[in-house]
């Protein structure tokens, strides 16, 4: 079977493509499959950061149909990078990239992190504290709910006390 | 300068004592990735911005020390030689990326070398914390407390959602990778490390070669490491790694039991021809001697091969790198020539064993 593109080499990719709900036999050489960019993922051998880039670059695809509120491309206020600049490096530039991009970041995180996009680990002992507060007090509160549906109520009231002294801002405990 | 000396200056003092489960694990790593609240990542600063960023750093940390560490010292990259950049690279207390891409990168080494933070890589600090043997929880222990240190210093760029903001979306959160450096011959002798190692991976963990990404494993030396950073806590992941570690642990004395009992006088051939090739070979290629050396190491470590001492590997496996080699003979050797003074260091480094 000869190349449906270019009718001169032989065809060695053979796929079936869907595209509008209309189903496509797609038959090409090697040479104008990869000038279509039809190369099928896993058929070459791919880095960890094409493979990354090419996560980021669906995200993006994906995020600039018409009538979405995130379409075109979003920039840093900070540092001047933009979504696509990242999709193609894979790096973020600053912090601020961060929360420039947060909307755009969840299947990404969790393409990465095998399904996690928050992180529950270590905060930092100095500018954390409040954060660490929040936490501490979600867990106490956690805690109270259990004690209260097993009828502990002498020990809830230790930890109710303990969750009200942290709301006061007391952050000692 | 005689060789032994050469050596205890090639080998960072934390690598020379034995560590547990020095038989097998060979060391044990953890690096933690922060970032500076109000300056750009290393890869979007400008020369100018990356210049204050090192600057600002140095300030604070100049001659600092942490408790019980004893002093830092402070190594800019601009003012090293290549070679004296590689010598860093192939002793693990730099990564390939500060060397090649120097402008206002540094590293803060600590005395024993068991400390380093690299300045401006990928990212603004990286905490790194080595330990000898399967030491996972100590290095993190340590790596945190440098962490704690630091951070009494610098703003952090955190978040309470995504934690320690890193400029590669694959280190945020924890921003740790934590990893360990094992010796598996039985389990590549047995061809049972193909089956094991694609099991590793589902577990979320990465296997590699010794120096890194990308690189095939020497000497049957691979570094195990976690993948996933973020949605996990510090101690989650390195129990994960510490699990998967200890089973590998068992499997691989399971395969040097079954080599021992089974092909006893096989093992025990291909371990003294190993040992003949770099007692008398001229010319040695790096890859023949990751080889032999595993060998001999096998050997001495099952009792095949007495009266040389264990570390051996470590050592060897460190000096006959083509840094190491150019700076022990003082000149700049093409790789043919490496092949020959590489088993001369060998030679003379086994004739040391044979006098005491």
């Amino acid at each position: 079977m000869e190349c449906q593109e270019c009718h001169m080499r032989p065809a060695t990719l053979h796929f079936t493509k869907i595209v509008n709900g209309k189903k496509m036999e797609v038959h090409l050489c090697e040479r104008c499959a990869k000038e279509k960019g039809e190369v099928m993922a896993g058929s070459n051998a791919f880095s960890i950061h094409n493979l990354l880039s090419g996560f980021l670059n669906f995200e993006q695809l994906t995020g600039q149909r018409e009538n979405d509120p995130f379409s075109g491309d979003v920039q840093c206020p900070k540092c001047g990078l933009t979504y696509s600049e990242f999709a193609k490096i894979g790096k973020f530039g600053c912090a601020q990239c961060y929360r420039a991009f947060n909307h755009l970041l969840d299947p990404i995180l969790r393409k990465v992190h095998a399904g996690n996009t928050a992180h529950t680990g270590k905060i930092p002992k100095r500018t954390g504290k409040n954060i660490s507060t929040k936490r501490k007090i979600q867990s106490l509160k956690e805690e109270l709910q259990y004690l209260i549906e097993r009828e502990e109520f002498e020990k809830a009231a230790v930890i109710r006390d303990q969750i009200r002294a942290l709301e006061k801002g007391g952050n000692e405990l | 300068m005689s060789l032994r000396q050469f050596i205890d200056q090639a080998v960072s003092p934390w690598m020379q004592g034995d560590g547990p489960d020095g038989d097998i694990v060979l060391s044990s790593r953890i690096r933690l990735a922060r970032n500076l609240d109000d300056y750009a990542f290393p890869i979007m600063a400008t020369v100018d911005q990356a210049k204050k960023a090192m600057e600002y750093i140095k300030d604070h940390l100049n001659g600092a020390s942490y408790h019980g560490l004893g002093k830092f010292e402070w190594v800019e990259m601009s003012r090293l030689k290549p070679i004296e950049k590689r010598v860093l690279v192939e002793k693990h207390l730099i990564s390939p990326n500060l060397a090649e891409d120097s402008n206002y990168s540094a590293a803060l080494i600590n005395e024993t070398e068991s400390i380093s933070i690299m300045i401006n890589e990928e990212d603004h600090l990286r905490i790194q914390c080595l330990f000898p043997g399967f030491q996972l929880n100590e290095a993190l222990t340590l790596a945190s407390g440098v962490d704690d240190w630091l951070e009494e210093m610098f703003n952090f760029a955190f978040d309470e959602q995504r934690g320690y903001l890193t400029s590669c979306p694959t280190n945020v959160g924890t921003g740790l990778r934590a990893s360990v450096m094992v010796h598996l011959p039985a389990l590549m002798i047995t061809q049972r490390m193909n089956r094991i190692a694609p099991a590793i991976n589902q577990f979320g963990l990465v296997v590699r070669g010794i120096y890194g990404e990308g690189s095939e494993a020497l000497g049957n030396v691979f570094q195990i490491s976690n993948q996933i950073t973020l949605g996990k806590s510090e101690e989650d992941i390195v129990e994960d790694l510490r699990g998967v570690v200890m089973q590998l642990i068992q499997q691989e004395k399971a395969a040097r039991r079954d080599l021992l009992s089974y092909s006893k006088i096989q093992l025990e051939d291909r371990v003294y021809r190993s040992y003949g090739v770099l007692k008398y070979s001229r010319v040695i290629h790096s890859k023949e001697a990751a080889k032999c050396l595993s060998d001999v190491r096998l050997g001495i470590d099952l009792g095949l091969i007495k009266g040389v001492s264990r570390n051996i590997l470590n050592e060897l496996m460190i000096i006959t790198q083509p840094g190491f080699l150019q700076h022990y003979f003082k000149e700049a050797l093409e790789p043919d020539e490496r092949d020959v003074r590489r088993a001369i260091l060998i030679r003379e480094r086994i004739q040391m064993e044979e006098n005491q």
